[in-house]
């Protein structure tokens, strides 16, 4: 497919690392072939570990367990504050504690179906495998699960999903599950295991001989700029969400890490893979600065509706029924409400497209419980959903047992990142890159409560016994500090700093920031055409260039500057932002959170093409505003053979 | 290896919890608590002043003899003494030094400053101060009998009423004793949260009793000197 | 609505810092208060002023970054994260005084912009479950009785934001590690190390320059997690406990 003159196509990039036979020994033969460091050569070992959230801070804690001397970063003030602790909803697991039927084969099929046939086979095993050495591992940190009255662990069934093997605690899974890993994180680095810089974010890799050998990192509070030189480097930096600008994201979670990682010659994978979640809350105006999430499982009890005609702005409850449209139900009467992410988001764009939208700016849906309320009486509902009414009504002034709650898709994570083959080495030898900063495990759309158990799986189990086999073929030999490829990348970091803080135009970071996630949102969210990604691909260079003209960036570089922080990584926004609709372009198929208008069945349902696209598109950096060269990894399914989704 | 923990110091108990804030809390409660329970007798001993100064001075006498013929004269005197002397300079000195830190670890007050907890709980320190200068002269008027105008050594009752016979002595004396009240309400529930008696289910309880041995204890020692005030003791 | 700000501005932790008014105009009643900083951030940049640091970062109220005593009070008259404060719970025409939290053990590092990196240290004093990747037990091994699990999550529930310490006029941390000892020390998996662990995070928190408790509750009231007092009294139960057992430091 070179259809559009934008990219080049190169050789296909596979993944060698994978063993073959039966897939369920893959992960137990990987382990006996790969080279062991002894332990007492491990402490010779540098690891610089960036990112501090499930997965960076479980592998930190557990190559420092292990004996290597691990140097890690955050940009927040503390490694307990990683975005992953706003996860709410829980953790899958293969348990089966419900005798429900469930088993690691079921986990992986649920996986691979649910990511439409995008993802790994062998990945999705092994994380499917580690899932359940996840939960002991975790209950024994002491993370307070939730327990039935005999003591034992509470499951629920989440996402659409048949079995219950979502382990949970309350609403605040990820919170629990973040901090024990940084309990044990923090015991390592009390122990001095752990060289640990919070408040210093990465912001270039240093490439060594082709080989990853470093970092070069800002102190946030100082400004200076340093190197930090090891024998791996691991990236746990999250996914680029943020580059939408409003999004559930933290407000400074960005792609700083893995960009400057891709320019460095690492790979870019399925980069226009992004999902929606549909029950966020609806933004209240233009102030907004960033979305908010409430848990998925209000869709069990909660009608979503909007009114049948066209710019009603009468008041929800003086809507009579008959004129209410509960789409969902009308569209799929089989699943309803509980229809999977992707389309319940793209469902609630529609009916707002079609100006039946409820809310500020008829950017919203009605999510109702006033049929639940009466079902179940007000007592029971609180019960199940006192703390996500509260918040709700914390942030909208508005009481949803008395009016209907709005509800509004918006980004929420990111499929695609650094590819990775099975060890999670990127392109780059030395490179490792887990978590949501990876593409691996959940090809076009991410089930729910699987994202805390990839970041987990990768950082205590995968990485920790794949990164041996590198660290043994690799003795340890220092580079020099004055090595060229460190003042080069050091010369890069610090000019780019000054070209920002030099340019004195006349608009803010986040102007640019605003228009930049708008123009996304159009043109690369929920639905894309190619004329619409045309359009952004053609406004992008034309908005990096007035970055640089009319950015204002006040203060210096030798202080704590906010504005700085921001503005830079803005200018790898503007470069992801690029390739993101470049790859949604050149995919002309729907699959997962890529719905692609012109690939849609007659009833307008996704259309996937398997014979064209199946396959991780991986890219490959050329220069900034030149085509970059993509890389194919064919995708085999040997053990779940590709369907059409259909929930109607 | 990464297992391994960092070497023990000899843990000394009374070194280890003097030196930390929690420790010298605990001190300051479990002495806090040896003077509140003398508080108590020392009350009920006051009251029998209304009884007259026959059961009083008996009262005051007995007080030498108690453990006759097991200790000697005055001896349990002696002890009570030194019990509550240390209980009053461990208190003190574990108060002091820990304002000191408490006043260190805030340097910067806010520009704001709102009303805080209750008058109780912010007069600790100065109502502690006031109690500590209390006692010293309570203790030169009616037991070393240095300031009293009377000064009859075995007649406790005739120097308490010449003493309150003073305006100003019975005015700090019922300011004192105010200070002693609110005091006693918050360092008694203080003490079970230090002692880490309290819970969720105690709370109640515990601010309860609080609140009832404050008000018993100021209204018991204030009615001496009303009695006196009103003639009621002359 | 249009609102005067005082805010405290200081360069960084060397320079002396000062309260600075400021006027927005045309604040959204359902802006957050974070918000509403944005706000007045981009009017500065534009004016050529610096804008305000402040800490932030998930803005739900749940990574426990964003911290400011916003009329003397911790977080403000809500009791919640600043990022869950909206401007609804201020009039036209108000002045909001808005300070950094202050403690000895949590030094200005520029405007509001604190360092609570204490807070860690008293984490990596014992604040955690020794349990090596791989060595656990199998999940359902140790059966946790339900009112213990709920004990527990209730005082894991701390976000980390210093609101305690901020508001304390001691400076104390006594809530913050409280929590910590609680939730770990009551479940099974905390036992064998329940001595060392408060032993270790006391003498951490001494370490680190905050003040001791006086019971004053003024860090309950400010939690925006509903910590409760108790646990303050439970964790100088356990020291006590630990103590008077000869219990090793470690």
């Amino acid at each position: 497919m070179t259809a559009y003159p934008d990219y080049r196509t190169g050789d296909p990039v596979t993944d060698t690392a994978a063993p073959g036979g039966p897939i369920a020994e893959r992960w137990d033969r990987r382990r006996f072939e790969a080279k062991l460091v002894n332990p007492a050569n491990r402490r010779k070992h540098t690891v610089i570990v960036v990112g501090t959230g499930l997965a960076g801070g479980a592998a930190g804690a557990t190559l420092a367990e292990q004996g290597y001397h691990v140097v890690q970063f955050c940009y927040q003030d503390s490694p307990r504050r990683a975005h992953s602790i706003a996860a709410q909803g829980g953790i899958n697991a293969a348990k089966n504690y419900r005798n429900d039927g469930d088993s690691v084969h079921r986990l992986f099929y649920d996986t691979v179906k649910g990511g439409d046939f995008r993802a790994r086979e062998s990945n999705v095993h092994r994380l499917a495998q580690v899932s359940v050495e996840i939960i002991d591992q975790c209950v024994a940190q002491g993370v307070p699960f939730a327990r039935e009255y005999g003591g034992l662990l509470d499951t629920r069934s989440f996402g659409g999903v048949q079995v219950s093997r979502t382990f949970y605690a309350r609403g605040q899974t990820g919170q629990q599950l973040l901090l024990g890993a940084y309990q044990a994180l923090s015991r390592q680095i009390d122990a001095g295991h752990v060289e640990m810089h919070a408040r210093t974010e990465m912001l270039d890799l240093i490439v060594v001989d082709g080989r990853a050998r470093g970092i070069v990192a800002r102190d946030l509070i100082t400004g200076a700029v340093s190197t930090h030189l090891a024998d791996a480097v691991v990236l746990a930096s999250g996914g680029y969400g943020n580059v939408f600008y409003l999004s559930t994201n933290a407000k400074n979670s960005n792609a700083t890490a893995i960009w400057r990682a891709h320019r460095r010659g690492a790979y870019f994978a399925n980069p226009c893979f992004t999902q929606i979640h549909p029950t966020c809350i609806p933004r209240s105006g233009d102030h907004q600065s960033k979305l908010t999430l409430m848990s998925e499982s209000l869709r069990n009890d909660g009608r979503i509706w909007v009114p049948k005609a066209k710019g009603d702005t009468r008041p929800p409850g003086e809507i009579p029924e008959p004129e209410r449209d509960y789409y969902l139900e009308r569209i799929y009467p089989s699943f309803g409400n509980l229809v999977p992410r992707d389309i319940a988001s793209r469902a609630a764009k529609n009916v707002c497209d079609e100006g039946r939208g409820v809310g500020p700016g008829g950017q919203g849906v009605y999510l109702d419980f006033a049929d639940a309320i009466a079902r179940m009486g007000r007592k029971a509902v609180e019960a199940k959903y006192g703390n996500l009414f509260e918040m709700y009504e914390r942030i909208t002034a508005e009481d949803p047992y008395e009016v209907p709650m709005r509800i509004y898709p918006a980004i929420h994570y990111t499929m695609g990142g650094l590819w990775v083959d099975y060890d999670l080495r990127t392109t780059v030898p030395g490179l490792f890159a887990i978590g949501e900063a990876n593409f691996s495990d959940h090809g076009a759309n991410r089930l729910g409560a699987s994202a805390l158990m990839q970041g987990l799986a990768d950082g205590y189990f995968v990485l920790p016994s794949t990164i041996n086999d590198f660290l043994a073929r690799h003795p340890h030999d220092a580079v020099p500090g004055d090595h060229p490829a460190v003042t080069e990348a050091v010369a890069d970091v610090t000019d780019r700093l000054r070209r920002l803080l030099a340019a004195r135009g006349d608009r803010t970071p986040d102007s640019f920031h605003r228009e930049l996630g708008e123009l996304l949102w159009d043109e690369c969210g929920m639905a894309r055409t190619d004329a619409g990604l045309r359009k952004a691909l053609d406004r992008i260079p034309a908005l990096r260039e007035e970055f640089w003209r009319r950015i204002r960036v006040p203060g210096t570089g030798e202080e704590l500057n906010q504005s700085l922080e921001k503005a830079n990584r803005i200018v790898d926004y503007l470069e992801l932002a690029e390739l993101m609709c470049l790859d949604a372009l050149h995919r002309a198929e729907s699959c997962g959170g890529h719905f692609r208008e012109e690939s849609a069945t007659p009833d307008g349902e996704a259309a996937r093409k398997d014979e064209e696209f199946s396959y991780a598109a991986a890219w490959e950096f050329t220069g900034t505003g030149s085509p970059p060269v993509l890389h194919k990894e064919a995708l085999t399914f040997e053990y779940v053979h590709p369907t059409q989704r259909s929930y109607a | 290896m990464a297992l391994a923990t960092r070497a023990d110091r000899p843990p000394s108990l009374i070194g280890s919890v003097w030196r930390s804030t929690v420790g010298k809390k605990a001190v300051m409660a479990v002495t806090g608590v040896i003077m509140l329970a003398y508080l108590v007798a020392h009350v009920v001993g006051n009251l029998k002043i209304f009884f007259g100064a026959g059961e009083f001075n008996a009262y005051g006498h007995w007080l030498r003899t108690v453990g006759e013929p097991f200790l000697h004269h005055e001896w349990f005197l002696w002890i009570a003494r030194a019990a509550l002397g240390t209980a009053v300079v461990l208190h003190g000195v574990a108060a002091y030094q820990l304002s000191r830190r408490d006043l260190a670890a805030r340097p910067r007050q806010y520009e704001r400053k709102r009303p805080r907890a209750s008058y109780a709980t912010r007069t600790m320190r100065w109502g502690g101060v006031i109690i500590a200068l209390f006692i010293v002269w309570h203790v030169l008027d009616l037991t070393t009998l240095t300031v009293n105008p009377n000064a009859q050594e075995g007649r406790p009752y005739e120097n308490l009423v010449a003493s309150f016979d003073r305006p100003a002595v019975t005015a700090f004396y019922i300011v004192a004793m105010l200070a002693l009240g609110l005091h006693v309400r918050h360092g008694f529930w203080s003490a079970a949260q230090t002692l880490g008696a309290n819970s969720a289910r105690r709370d109640r309880v515990l601010k309860f009793l609080a609140n009832a041995l404050a008000l018993v204890l100021t209204c018991g020692f204030i009615a001496v000197p009303v009695g006196v005030l009103t003639g009621v003791v002359s | 609505m249009d609102l005067t700000l005082r805010i405290w501005r200081q360069r960084n932790a060397d320079e002396a810092g000062a309260m600075t008014t400021y006027r927005v105009t045309g604040i959204s009643e359902d802006m957050s208060f974070l918000e509403m900083l944005d706000h007045l951030n981009e009017e500065l940049i534009l004016a050529g002023d610096e804008p305000v640091a402040f800490d932030h970062d998930c803005r739900e109220g749940i990574c426990g970054a964003c911290g400011m005593v916003i009329n003397g009070q911790a977080h403000g008259p809500e009791r919640t994260t600043t990022c869950q404060l909206h401007m609804r719970h201020f009039s036209n025409g108000d002045t909001i005084d808005v300070e950094p939290w202050r403690a000895a053990a949590f030094p200005v590092v520029k405007d509001l912009v604190v360092d609570r990196s204490a807070f860690d240290r008293i984490i990596g004093s014992g604040g955690y479950v020794s349990v090596p990747t791989g060595s656990a037990p199998e999940a359902h091994a140790t059966p946790v009785p339900k009112p213990v699990a709920d004990l527990a999550f209730e005082h894991a529930e701390c976000i980390g934001c210093g609101a305690c310490v901020a508001a304390c006029p001691n400076g104390s941390a006594m809530l913050f590690t409280s929590a910590k000892v609680v939730h770990l020390n009551v479940l099974p998996q905390g036992g064998p190390e329940r001595e060392s662990r408060v032993l270790g995070m006391v003498d951490a928190m001494d370490d680190q320059g905050f003040g001791g408790c006086t019971n004053t509750g003024e860090c309950a009231t400010a939690c925006p997690k509903g910590i409760p007092l108790q646990s303050i009294a439970t964790m100088n139960r356990e020291y006590l406990r630990a103590s008077l057992k000869g219990g090793r430091r470690r």
